[in-house]
């Protein structure tokens, strides 16, 4: 009996925890999110952001999130009730689920798969069925066109964000995302990987449908895109899934291209300071990003989003790869 | 690696999936008891700026929104193929490269079709 709880009872435990531990993590960093959304939106337009709930206004998210639990769920009498309460439910799940792979800190890693970095592929891919059954399923002529916007987006940007991440995969010759960050990269490698790195930073964006592209919701337009049906928890799901997204995307760009865990630079001496504070240092840095983007530039016109996602990131991104493969070739670097 | 073992890395992960059903799943369900549901026929149709619906609202949409799909499984299946090239190019070598330098100079041939034949112009 001793035994048996020693080989799978113990291990199980440890693995629950550890789904617990991310899964608190993130809700807990989305809910600060938002907060610092307000706080920096409100800074950077000499305002205050919320002060009133608690000191600084620091309740204020869990203030919301109250709110929302308590609000009537509504769901319109044409819609399709059963896709329309499982799409939140599944664009949320995924948000969490990427996480798995994340590695905080060497080693620190829920599952340590050989393709992670496939695996965050397909997930963040997964996310459009979210958006597109909510938005067929809500039976609305606003959710409908917001989804349709929203998923033809998305799959624009998918195809140059794979392009980058192939470009990364050929310096560092592994889809294990440990590997990925511990691969050695010359100097000049990261300066090639440069210009990717602004492609990217640009289509996660875009992928998470953050101003300046955020068209789908566009509340002058479509009056919140494919959400407009949604109300309560169902709404609420989709708010959470949208910044655990922006929160993954920042954590994969650290992992593809900021050294992961790594301490800046290289230098050695900041390596007293644990790998894990690193990651989130140099995540809640990509995070910043996002909120600066958008407190900075106007909303995109559609065709502009459109040409910019086809007609040159695409076609930059294509020959950027077989550049970088050529050097590499040229000056021997590739990864055994 | 045995089969099994390479298996056992992804219990985690549906563990995983399974746990954030849950909490979703507790989420809609916690806010159906607490908030207090009152529906009426008006609030339960469908958001047009305080009309009336005129009609379902699936109906024809624009078919760029389709070439677009289009597109991108083509340049998606691309990716699929240069995943794997990526990650042994040390291996495969010059032959490897210029297979596909090759491959993708095919790609790109159709890629300048559709971008004179307007497939791109989002009017």
């Amino acid at each position: 009996m001793l035994e048996l709880w020693n080989v799978y009872g113990l291990p199980l435990a440890f693995m629950l925890l550890h789904i617990g531990a991310i899964v608190g993590a993130v809700l807990l960093a989305v809910a600060y999110y938002t907060y610092a959304e307000r706080k920096v939106l409100g800074a950077m337009q000499r305002r205050q952001g919320p002060m009133t709930v608690g000191p600084f206004g620091l309740l204020q998210p869990i203030a919301d999130g109250i709110k929302l639990l308590s609000k009537e769920t509504i769901i319109p009498s044409q819609a399709n009730r059963a896709v329309f309460v499982l799409a939140p439910m599944m664009l949320f799940t995924l948000a969490l689920v990427a996480w798995a792979v994340i590695p905080i800190d060497y080693k620190l890693v829920l599952a340590d798969i050989n393709v992670g970095i496939l695996y965050l592929f397909a997930i963040s891919s997964m996310g459009v069925y979210g958006i597109i059954m909510a938005g067929w399923a809500s039976n609305s002529k606003y959710a409908f066109l917001g989804a349709m916007r929203s998923s033809s987006q998305m799959v624009s940007y998918e195809v140059s964000m794979g392009l980058v991440i192939v470009t990364v995969l050929l310096c560092t010759g592994s889809l294990n995302l440990t590997e990925i960050i511990m691969a050695d990269r010359p100097a000049w490698v990261q300066v090639m990987l440069f210009p990717m790195l602004i492609v990217f930073l640009v289509s996660i964006l875009a992928e998470c449908n953050r101003a300046p592209f955020d068209l789908p919701e566009g509340e002058s337009e479509i009056t919140g895109g494919f959400m407009v049906e949604y109300s309560s928890m169902t709404f609420a799901l989709f708010f959470l899934g949208e910044y655990a997204n922006m929160i993954l995307m920042s954590a994969m760009t650290v992992v593809l291209f900021l050294g992961g865990w790594l301490p800046p630079f290289g230098i050695e001496a900041l390596a007293v300071v644990p790998g894990f504070v690193w990651f989130v240092l140099k995540t809640f840095l990509i995070m910043f990003f996002f909120l600066w983007a958008r407190a900075t530039f106007p909303r995109y016109r559609y065709d502009q989003l459109m040409r910019l996602g086809w007609k040159i990131f695409l076609p930059f991104t294509l020959i950027w790869v077989l550049v970088v493969a050529g050097s590499l070739i040229a000056f021997d670097a590739l990864p055994e | 690696m045995a089969p099994a073992d390479f298996l056992l890395e992804y219990l985690p992960i549906l563990i995983f999936i399974a746990i954030g059903v849950v909490v979703s799943g507790a989420a809609v369900a916690l806010s159906l008891i607490v908030g207090k549901q009152n529906p009426d026929p008006d609030k339960l149709s469908a958001y047009e700026c305080g009309f009336d619906a005129f009609d379902d609202a699936r109906h024809k949409f624009d078919v760029r929104f389709y070439l677009v799909a289009i597109l991108f499984i083509i340049f998606d299946l691309e990716i699929a193929f240069l995943f794997p090239w990526a990650v042994t190019l040390g291996d495969i070598g010059m032959f490897g490269f210029w297979s596909m330098v090759t491959f993708l100079g095919v790609l790109t041939v159709g890629f300048i079709y559709e971008w004179k034949k307007g497939a791109l112009d989002w009017e």
